[in-house]
C-alpha cells in the first residue's frame, strides 16, 4: 500500500505546474484567479494553447495524436489543469465523439475528423436527448430515412449544450423503426452548416445560453457519416458512457470550488467561525474520502485493471459534492447572494459567477445519466437486485 | 500509489477470514453476550490465547519488543474481518490502544513484562484514560499523580474502559500538574476499584476507581507518555473505521440478501425502485468509508502530526456519518425484523454506533480537521 505518487509522477506535476505557470494567457488567468466564467472563445483560445502542447487530448492513443501519457499522468494533468481554474474544454469532441470515432469509426472517418478535433478547428456538441427522450433515451423518435447515398434527418434534439458554437453534432437517429427501440438506432455525423438544420439558443437558469434546441428538417447526411454498424447506434453510445470514466468525479474542481468558498467565508469574516468553518470541514472531509475512492479507481487503471465497483459512486457522489460547495459559497455570501451574477460593484469580484454557477450546476446530478438512472444501474448491475 | 494487497497481506486476510468463519461468526457473539449477566464473562480467554498463537496479538509491535513487525495496514485487514464477524475478543482495545500506548511510553523492561504475555495471548490490557466531562481529549485532567516519596499517589475516576472490566492490567493515565503520566497496573491492584458498567454495544466496559499509593516501577519510564497517548488514540481510531468497514460491508450484504428473497405483493422486494435506491445510497457509503480506511491505515503511523491527524479524522468522521447511515438503512430495508434482538442487524447498528462514539465522534473529528494547519493555511 502507498498513498503518494511516484517520484516520476511527482516531476510530471511539477512540470505542469510550471508550464501552468507561464502558459496560461494574462486575461484567463485573470478570470481562473476569481473563478470568472469563461466565454466561449476563450474556452477555444485555452484548448488551442494545449494543443499546442500537445496535452489538449490526455487520454488519446498516440496513433491519434494522444500524448501517451500514463493512466496516472493523464490523472494528475487533468487535476492540475482542474486546480488552477483553468478553462474547462468542450467534452463533446475530445471526451464523446472522438473516443466514439477511434472504437467504431473508418480509417476515412478517423483521418477526416479526429484532426480537427484535436486542433479545436471544429467544435463539436451532442444530439442525444429529445423532447420525448430524457432518460429513456432509446425513445427517440428523430427519423433518417434511407435515400440512396444519404440518411434524411427529421426531428428535434434538445440540452443540445453550445451547438450554437458548434460545427458539428453527433446525433443518435431512427434508422428502423420495425424493431425493439435501442436496435432501430445509429450513430451518425451532421454538418451544422447543412441546410435544414436550425440550432436555437434557449437560457439555462444559470443565465447562460448553454442550451438549445436543435431542429433537422430534411436533411440530407452521407452515409459514410454514419458511425459503427447501422442499427448499431446504441452500442456506440453505451460505449461511450465508459470512457474516462475515474475522471468524472471532478475532485480537482471540487477543491476548487471549497478554496473558493473559504477565500469568500474569510472576505466575510467567517472563518474563524466555528460553526462555519465546521460546515466546511465536513464538505471537505466528503471530497477527501471521495478522492480516495477516485485514487482506488486509478491505481487501479494504472495497472491495466477495469473500473471496480468504486468507480461507478465517482460520478454519482462527485457531482452532489460539487453541487453542495456551490451551496456553500451562496450561503457563506449570505445577503450577498440575493445577488444576480456579473455585477461589479455590488459583490466582489470573487463572488460575481457564484449565482449562475449554483444555478446552473444543479445539472450536474442531471447530465450524462441523472443520479437516478445511476442508481438504477448500480442497483442492478452491481448489487445485483431484480428488476421491476 | 499502490492499493494492491501483498501476497503475505492477502494470507492474513483470507486466514482470518476462515477463522472467524468457523470459530467466530456473529451466533457466538451472541451467545457470549446473553450469557454475560450469568458468567460474567463477554469473550473466550482460550481463543485469546489461540490468537496469540496464531501470531495475530503480536502484528503491530515491533520485533524488539517481541511483536511481529507488521503495520497498521494488515491489523486493518484483521479487524475488518473481526468487525463483519463481531468478534467479542478485546483486539481494538486490548492490542491497539492500550498495547501501542504501553509500547510507546514503556521501557524494554515493562514491554517484557506486560507486551510480552499479551502478545503470547496470556493475558489482556486496557487503556483507563476517559474522564467524566471531558468529551474526546486523549490526556487525562482530573485523574491526578503525585509524588508520594518514591512512590506517587494516584487519585481519579475512569469512565467506559473498554475491555477494562476482564483486563488483567489495566493502563492509567494521570497528570502530575506538568505533565501527562501512565501507570501499568494489575487489576488487584489496592488502588483500583473496578465496576462493569453495561455498554451499547453488549461488550460492557469498566468504571475504574484510581485512589492509592502506587509504586514508581509501575509508571510507565521509557517515553512520553501524553504523546504516546495521543498516537494510540489516532491508531485506534484508523483501526476502528476499518472494524466498521467490516460491519458497513456485512449489514450490505445481509441487506441485499433480505430485498432479492423478501416477497410482498408478489415480487420481491428488491425490485421496488425506493428501495434500489436506498440500498445503493449504502454502497455509496460502504465504498466510501472502504476508501478511507485504506487512508487511515496507511497514514495511522505518519510522523507528520498534519497528515497524520488529518488522515485520521477524515476516515473517522466519514465512519461515524457513513457508518451511522448504512446501519440505519440496513434496520429500515429489513422493516420490523431489524428492530427486533434477535436479528443480527440491530447488533451491527449498536456496534457501530459505539465505533462512531469511540476515540472521538464526527464533531470531534470534524473540528480537528478545521483546526488542522492545513485546513486554511495563510494567503
Amino acid at each position: 500500500m502507498d498513498l503518494s505518487f511516484s517520484p516520476d509522477d511527482l516531476r510530471f506535476r511539477d512540470e505542469v505546474r510550471s508550464w501552468l505557470g507561464d502558459a496560461m494567457p494574462a486575461g484567463i488567468r485573470a478570470k481562473a484567479e476569481v473563478d470568472a466564467h469563461f466565454e466561449m472563445e476563450e474556452v477555444m483560445q485555452w484548448h488551442r494553447i494545449l494543443y499546442g502542447k500537445g496535452w489538449v487530448a490526455p487520454h488519446w492513443p498516440t496513433k491519434f495524436g494522444g500524448p501517451g501519457l500514463s493512466a496516472t499522468q493523464r490523472f494528475i494533468l487533468t487535476e492540475e489543469l482542474e486546480l488552477a481554474g483553468a478553462p474547462s474544454l468542450s467534452p463533446f469532441g475530445l471526451s464523446m465523439v472522438g473516443p466514439a470515432i477511434m472504437q467504431f469509426g473508418t480509417p476515412e472517418q478517423q483521418q477526416r475528423f479526429l484532426p480537427k478535433i484535436l486542433s479545436g478547428d471544429e467544435v463539436w456538441c451532442q444530439g442525444y436527448s429529445e423532447p420525448g427522450a430524457g432518460s429513456d433515451l432509446a425513445s427517440l423518435r428523430t427519423t433518417a430515412t434511407d435515400d440512396g447515398d444519404a440518411f434524411v434527418l427529421n426531428g428535434q434534439k434538445t440540452w443540445t449544450t453550445y451547438a450554437q458554437y458548434a460545427d458539428w453534432i453527433f446525433c443518435l437517429v431512427r434508422t428502423d423503426g420495425s424493431v425493439k427501440k435501442q436496435a432501430g438506432i445509429s450513430f451518425v455525423l451532421v454538418d451544422m452548416r447543412t441546410p435544414g438544420v436550425e440550432a436555437r439558443p434557449m437560457l439555462t437558469i444559470g443565465h447562460t445560453p448553454a442550451f438549445c434546441d436543435t431542429f433537422f428538417e430534411n436533411v440530407r447526411v452521407p452515409k459514410t457519416q454514419v458511425v459503427g454498424p447501422l442499427h448499431g447506434g446504441w452500442t456506440v453510445a453505451k460505449a461511450l458512457l465508459g470512457h474516462e470514466r475515474t475522471l468524472i468525479a471532478a475532485v480537482g474542481h471540487s477543491q476548487r470550488a471549497i478554496r473558493r468558498v473559504k477565500r469568500i467565508a474569510a472576505a466575510h469574516g467567517l472563518l474563524d467561525d466555528l460553526a462555519w468553518r465546521s460546515r466546511i470541514a465536513r464538505l471537505e472531509i466528503q471530497l477527501e474520502a471521495l478522492q480516495m475512492a477516485n485514487y482506488r479507481t486509478l491505481a487501479g487503471a494504472a495497472l491495466g485493471h477495469a473500473p471496480g465497483p468504486e468507480s461507478s459512486i465517482l460520478k454519482l457522489r462527485g457531482s452532489e459534492i460539487f453541487q453542495r460547495a456551490f451551496e456553500l459559497a451562496m450561503d457563506v455570501m449570505g445577503p450577498d447572494a440575493l445577488a444576480w451574477f456579473n455585477q461589479p460593484g455590488v459583490v466582489s469580484e470573487l463572488e460575481q459567477s457564484v449565482a449562475s454557477t449554483y444555478c446552473y450546476n444543479r445539472a450536474t446530478t442531471i447530465y450524462g445519466g441523472s443520479s437516478e438512472i445511476q442508481k438504477n444501474i448500480i442497483a442492478k448491475l452491481i448489487l445485483g437486485l431484480p428488476g421491476a | 500509489m499502490d492499493f494492491q494487497l501483498s501476497d503475505e497481506q492477502k494470507l492474513l486476510r483470507d486466514s482470518v477470514r476462515t477463522f472467524t468463519k468457523q470459530r467466530s461468526p456473529v451466533t457466538r457473539f451472541r451467545k457470549l453476550r446473553d450469557h454475560a449477566g450469568v458468567t460474567g464473562d463477554g469473550w473466550d480467554r482460550g481463543l485469546w490465547r489461540e490468537m496469540g498463537e496464531l501470531g495475530w496479538l503480536s502484528l503491530p509491535f515491533p520485533e524488539a519488543a517481541g511483536g511481529f513487525g507488521g503495520t497498521l495496514v494488515d491489523v486493518g485487514l484483521l479487524l475488518e474481518a473481526f468487525g463483519a464477524a463481531l468478534v467479542p475478543e478485546p483486539y481494538l482495545a486490548s492490542v491497539i490502544h492500550a498495547g501501542l500506548a504501553l509500547l510507546r511510553a514503556g521501557s524494554a523492561e515493562q514491554h517484557a513484562r506486560w507486551l510480552a504475555p499479551l502478545i503470547d495471548g496470556r493475558s489482556s490490557l486496557a487503556l483507563a484514560h476517559a474522564e467524566a466531562g471531558h468529551r474526546f481529549d486523549p490526556q487525562p485532567r482530573s485523574t491526578t499523580a503525585t509524588r508520594d516519596g518514591a512512590a506517587w499517589r494516584v487519585r481519579g475516576a475512569k469512565q467506559f474502559v473498554a475491555h477494562g472490566q476482564h483486563a488483567d492490567v489495566l493502563v492509567v493515565s494521570a497528570t502530575d500538574g506538568e505533565q501527562t503520566q501512565l501507570f501499568a497496573l494489575p487489576r488487584d491492584h489496592a488502588a483500583l476499584r473496578i465496576d462493569r458498567v453495561q455498554t451499547i454495544d453488549g461488550l460492557g466496559a469498566a468504571s475504574v476507581h484510581i485512589d492509592g499509593v502506587v509504586d514508581d516501577e509501575h509508571r510507565l519510564a521509557g517515553g512520553d507518555a501524553a504523546l504516546a497517548l495521543d498516537r494510540a488514540h489516532d491508531a485506534a481510531a484508523a483501526m476502528a473505521v476499518s472494524e466498521g468497514l467490516g460491519i458497513c460491508q456485512a449489514v450490505l450484504e445481509l441487506t441485499v440478501g433480505h430485498l432479492r428473497t423478501r416477497e410482498q405483493f408478489g415480487v420481491a422486494i428488491g425490485s421496488f425502485q425506493a428501495l434500489q435506491h436506498r440500498a445503493v445510497e449504502m454502497f455509496v457509503e460502504v465504498e466510501l468509508v472502504r476508501s478511507v480506511a485504506v487512508l487511515a491505515a496507511v497514514r495511522a503511523d505518519e510522523e507528520n502530526d498534519d497528515l497524520r491527524r488529518r488522515a485520521v479524522s477524515v476516515a473517522k468522521a466519514q465512519l461515524a456519518t457513513g457508518g451511522r447511515f448504512v446501519t440505519q438503512q440496513a434496520i429500515q430495508l429489513h422493516g420490523g425484523i431489524g428492530i427486533t434482538d434477535e436479528h443480527d442487524v440491530g447488533l451491527y447498528f449498536k456496534r457501530m454506533h459505539a465505533l462512531g462514539v469511540m476515540f472521538g465522534d464526527e464533531e470531534h473529528h470534524v473540528r480537528r480537521f478545521a483546526a488542522s494547519p492545513s485546513f486554511a493555511p495563510a494567503p
